[in-house]
């Protein structure tokens, strides 16, 4: 079982009190009405699923309740990072550069 | 049966408590702190058991957990039968009765040893090339045939009558293994203050030095310094010692599962203690002291009873007083062996020989072993063992050839070196390292915060062992936090050291020989079947692993993995890393399902909800029905009433007078706030910005892929505030769903999500009666059709208590629903049946409540909608806001797929008999004579009796319906096929007169 820290909470949980909610940094056009089916297609069906490191949602739900990000290695599993929503991709992993 | 080979003054058991036992209805006597295996050895037994394949006679191996031989079922009552219990860790207790495995009639003579004479057609991948052809036989003749000789042991048939409990754990320093390694390291971390588990799957710590009669440390035997310093552990706060608790697995971020066996090992266990406690544990810095597990050696009829361990045979020497033979013969590779000859022979016990592979054995306890007397034999190899039942000569061979002489012996012990183990840091997805010079694979690079200390690091000698643990000890306490503290590390005065040893197939069972040599006992893998395996084209270890089956059994190839892989390897012409090794995973010994499941069964297995009025309903007879977690009043039968009955005159008494329904089973979210009416308007589809407060809405949910994904009726309380009804089961998602937009998408919004659903106990009083009901008991609301319309929400008082009062409809008749706070939720319902008494309402259950809306073509989500379903398909286009510029699921409505023709759309259907009623999921065609398989229209989603309509109703979605109607249509069944008319959704009371009525 993984030790997932929560960003809101700022301490680490053991997985199961977390659920995964997809990928992150898809945001949902604001102009989503009018947008065409290719572009509707790549925001709601079209995921990158890639083998290494992946940025996911996910959401504290059995505590906090607020929904994060993190930055996950999908070989290892292992979390990089865990930032709050709405917050950019970081530009530096730690670790990274080592 | 009198033998004993019980050796006066030896031991470290008090050999004046006996404890009676039995081994195939045999009784037998022990003494308390032997284990099984110890037992029958003091009573000259060896053949304990039937191998898995061949049926050969097995006796016992080691004298630990890695046992591939001595699997015996222990059977303490009807119920409680634990098939392959190693014996060699079953501690005895007085009474235990004991059965052998995998024979009949009899252990000693067992008919299915005659697969071991037709062994040359049994070979390895025996199984895939023979039960090819002809195809048919696999089903009928080959597969049961195999199934039923397959596998060890019997299941129990009873229910497991034990229970089992479980802790989580958190520490700074895990040890896993309490041997010499593992004390001292535990020592170390504990002298530091921080918190420390150290674990041992032993009944008793001290790992090696249980048989280890040389070492002295701080000016102790080995062994009562190791006793010494648990107890010293034990007693300090910060440390908890756990015996008998096997570490079975090692999970990401240092979590560690132990499992605990509480009382396996007692006569009769107090009722109140578990059998088995598994530990979840979290460490900050794990200490893998593991040690590590004599291999033995490969060579003909080396599974012979009697055959066994070197260092086996000193343990149960030097610890449980026994001797496994009178006249022993030695085989080994290495030192170790020498130890286990010399106390034997100190024991008094006669040793035949050593036979050692070496050329020229030199050394201390060479020499020591040579001025005892002891006859050795350098250079040479044990080609094979005479008896059959029991060993009764080894036959001894210049390795290179030459000739050869039988010695008579009644025991062969065993040594070809020691094979760190590394199970548990390979599961930490560590990578093991191979190293050439002393042939083993080592912890090489770490994954996880641990480290490997002792013999499973490759470490030999007591001495460095204790320093290399205790240091490592320190490190992990200070890497967690720990203070420095004062050392006491462990002097080691006297020690015994072994080196090197050998792999794979020794002289006489190398290639082109076709002798019995087995590398893996339990699974029946000889030199010979992996030396094949190669030969028809593995190449990889891992496809050599799964065509044998070496390594496979339960003992995951404790002895055998590097004896095979060394096999491989020679045959390949490859260097050994190049063959690689398997991956070991979890569990590092079996684990009972009961450890696993915990306390999760029966009534525990999944949380039971109960709404407020379940007392009232038991009272009063309701059948109940699971629907997710909740117990739902299904129906309320009336003493000779089946189901049919019941929802038969529920269905009437509704619609004639009156119903009260328990819904609070609803979900419920409160959604407050300035822009609440905004939020709304982006998650329903329906327009919310101008519903007057006081006044309701159906409202429909969709994904963003533009299907129905949840509905309920909203009722607005002020202009800050609705009232959100979700469905029973969509609770949980809906309220994920709104928090996901909140919190991500649209956090601008100055919204507060509260899940309402436990706080409101849900009433509805359903029927032309109803407002005659609850009047009685209102304060300060008045429900006339003027004040109080249909689809409208009021807050005041019933019964003096709180109550948000929907005027709302599910059943299509004049309706309320009555919320109370749930603790209010049983007595209102109370005062509100008194009330209904009077006019002769009922109380109705699910099905009831089904059939009233199916009678009113009332959709329900998840079983007329699936996931595919738009608001258009489900005739409920009209709740889309047409002039709203966004709402989740706008764009995926206007997909091409969505506004496509022909589309499923939901229809009534109306059965040509009107007494035949659909079975809901049936399939539909137009044409019923075409050729299977069939074109299908779609399928029944409802179907039901309706007593108010005198004959059956159903809905269903089919391909193009709106544009089918008064169409016939076919439902093909497996007995007849059923004609029925396609028609709208509604079957009762088209106009809506009822809901005023």
């Amino acid at each position: 079982m993984l030790l997932i820290h929560c960003p809101y909470c700022e301490e680490e949980r053991p997985e199961i009190e977390f659920r995964n909610a997809g990928e992150a940094h898809i945001a949902r056009p604001s102009d989503i009405a009018s947008i065409s089916d290719a572009d509707f297609e790549k925001f709601f069906f079209i995921r990158d699923n890639t083998k290494g490191l992946v940025y996911e949602r996910w959401r504290h739900v059995h505590g906090c309740a607020r929904f994060f990000n993190a930055v996950r290695d999908s070989v290892s599993d292992k979390f990089v990072m865990t930032y709050k929503a709405g917050e950019p991709k970081p530009k530096k992993l730690p670790g990274a550069g080592k | 049966m009198s033998v004993s080979y019980r050796v006066p003054g030896k031991g470290r058991l008090t050999q004046a408590k006996t404890a009676r036992f039995t081994f195939d209805d045999q009784s037998y006597s022990g003494v308390a702190g032997d284990t099984l295996a110890s037992a029958l050895l003091a009573n000259g037994v060896h053949l304990v058991g039937r191998s898995f394949k061949y049926h050969r006679p097995r006796g016992i191996l080691s004298a630990g957990a890695e046992e591939p031989n001595a699997l015996v079922g222990i059977h303490r009552d009807a119920a409680r039968k634990t098939p392959n219990v190693r014996a060699t860790v079953q501690e005895l207790y007085d009474g235990l009765a004991a059965v052998s495995q995998n024979r009949w009639p009899s252990l000693s003579f067992d008919v299915g040893a005659v697969n071991d004479l037709a062994s040359p057609f049994f070979s390895a991948g025996f199984y895939y090339k023979t039960f090819m052809w002809p195809k048919a036989a696999w089903k009928s003749l080959y597969e049961p045939k195999i199934r039923e000789a397959a596998g060890l042991g019997v299941s129990p048939e009873l229910p497991d009558p034990d229970h089992y409990a479980a802790r989580f754990a958190h520490c700074e320093v895990l040890v896993l293994g309490g041997g010499a390694a593992g004390i001292a390291a535990a020592l170390a971390a504990a002298e530091t203050g921080v918190r420390v588990i150290l674990a041992d799957e032993q009944a008793d710590f001290g790992g090696a030095l249980r048989f280890e009669s040389g070492s002295v440390i701080d000016g102790q035997n080995g062994w009562d310094w190791a006793q010494a310093s648990v107890a010293k552990l034990a007693a300090m706060e910060n440390v908890r010692v756990l015996s008998r608790t096997t570490a079975f697995g090692y999970y990401a971020q240092n979590f560690v599962g132990l499992v605990e066996r509480v009382s396996d090992h007692m006569q009769a266990p107090h009722p109140d203690l578990p059998r088995e406690r598994l530990w979840q544990v979290r460490a900050k810095r794990v200490v893998i002291a593991t040690g590590a597990i004599e291999r033995h050696m490969v060579f003909a009829d080396n599974d012979r009873p009697g055959v066994m361990l070197a260092s086996a045979a000193r343990a149960y020497l030097n610890h449980y007083g026994v001797a496994v033979g009178r006249n022993v013969g030695v085989y080994t590779a290495n030192d170790s062996a020498y130890a286990a000859a010399i106390d034997l022979k100190k024991a008094g016990v006669n040793i035949a020989a050593i036979v050692d592979l070496r050329d020229n054995p030199a050394g201390s306890i060479i020499d020591e072993a040579r001025a005892m007397g002891i006859e050795i034999h350098g250079g040479r190899a044990v080609v094979r063992v005479g008896g059959k039942l029991r060993v009764t000569s080894m036959t001894v061979q210049p390795k290179n050839g030459g000739g050869e002489r039988t010695i008579p012996v009644d025991a062969v012990l065993m040594s070809a070196g020691w094979t760190p183990s590394v199970h548990l840091f390979s599961q930490s997805r560590g990578k093991v390292a191979f190293n050439d010079e002393v042939k083993r694979f080592l912890p090489g690079t770490y994954a996880q915060d641990c480290v490997s200390a002792g013999a499973c690091n490759g470490t030999d000698g007591l001495s460095a062992c204790l320093d290399e643990a205790y240091a490592a000890g320190v490190k992990a306490a200070k890497d967690a936090g720990g203070k420095a503290a004062k050392s006491t590390k462990p002097k080691v005065e006297a020690s015994e050291s072994w080196s090197r040893g050998m792999l794979g197939a020794a002289p006489g069972a190398g290639p082109g020989t076709t002798v019995k040599a087995f590398v893996d006992f339990q699974n029946d893998v000889t030199a010979k079947d992996i030396r094949q395996a190669v030969h028809e084209g593995m190449r990889s270890i891992e496809h050599v692993k799964r065509f044998t089956t070496n390594g496979m059994a339960t003992d995951q190839g404790k002895t055998s993995n590097m004896h095979g892989l060394a096999i491989a390897a020679d045959e390949l012409g490859k260097q050994i890393p190049e063959v690689g090794l398997t991956t070991f995973r979890a569990p590092y010994t079996p684990v009972t399902f009961g450890s696993i499941v915990g306390h999760a069964r029966g009534k525990l297995f999944d949380p039971t909800r109960r709404t407020a009025t379940h007392g009232w309903a038991e009272r009063n007879g309701a059948v109940f029905e699971d629907v997710g977690q909740w117990k739902r009043a299904w129906y309320f039968p009336k003493s000779g009433e089946d189901i049919h009955a019941s929802v038969n005159r529920e269905c009437v008494t509704v619609r004639k007078t009156a119903g009260l329904f328990d819904a609070s089973t609803l979900g419920k979210i409160e959604v407050v706030g300035p822009d609440a009416a905004k939020f709304m308007e982006l998650l329903y589809t329906n327009p919310w910005e101008k519903l007057e407060v006081g006044r309701c809405r159906y409202g429909v949910m969709l994904r963003e892929d533009g299907f129905i994904y949840d509905d309920g009726v909203v009722g607005r309380l002020a202009a800050d505030r609705f009232h959100v009804t979700t469905t029973t089961g969509g609770a949980a998602r809906v309220m994920n769903h709104m928090e996901d937009y909140l919190q991500t998408e649209f956090p601008h919004l100055n919204v507060w999500l509260t899940s309402i659903s436990e706080q409101w106990a849900v009433i509805a009083v359903q029927g032309p009666k109803s407002r005659d009901i609850i009047a009685p008991l209102l304060e300060g609301i008045d429900i006339s059709d003027a004040a109080m319309p249909h689809m409208s929400v009021r807050e005041g008082k019933i019964c003096g208590v709180p109550t948000r009062l929907f005027r709302m409809s599910f059943s299509g008749e004049r309706g309320f629903e009555v919320n109370v706070p749930a603790d209010y939720g049983e007595a209102v319902w109370e005062a509100l049946w008194a009330e209904g008494q009077k006019h002769g309402a009922c109380a109705y259950g699910t099905e009831t409540m089904h059939v009233l809306r199916a009678e009113k073509g009332y959709i329900i989500v998840g079983q007329d909608t699936d996931g595919t379903v738009t608001p258009d398909d489900a005739a409920l286009g009209w709740a889309v806001g047409k002039k709203k510029t966004d709402f989740v699921g706008i764009r995926g409505l206007k997909r091409p797929d969505l506004v496509a023709k022909g589309r499923k759309q939901l229809v009534g259907l109306k059965t040509k008999d009107p007494n035949v009623v659909l079975e809901e999921g049936a399939q539909i065609v137009a044409d019923p004579k075409q050729p299977i398989p069939m074109k299908m229209l779609g399928h029944v989603t409802s179907s039901y009796w309706s007593e108010n309509c005198g004959r059956s109703i159903a809905l269903a979605l089919v391909a193009g319906g709106q544009d089918r109607m008064g169409e016939t249509l076919y439902v093909p069944m497996p007995d007849s096929t059923i004609e029925v008319e396609v028609t709208g959704l509604v079957f009762f009371d088209e106009k809506g007169e009822h809901l005023n009525g």
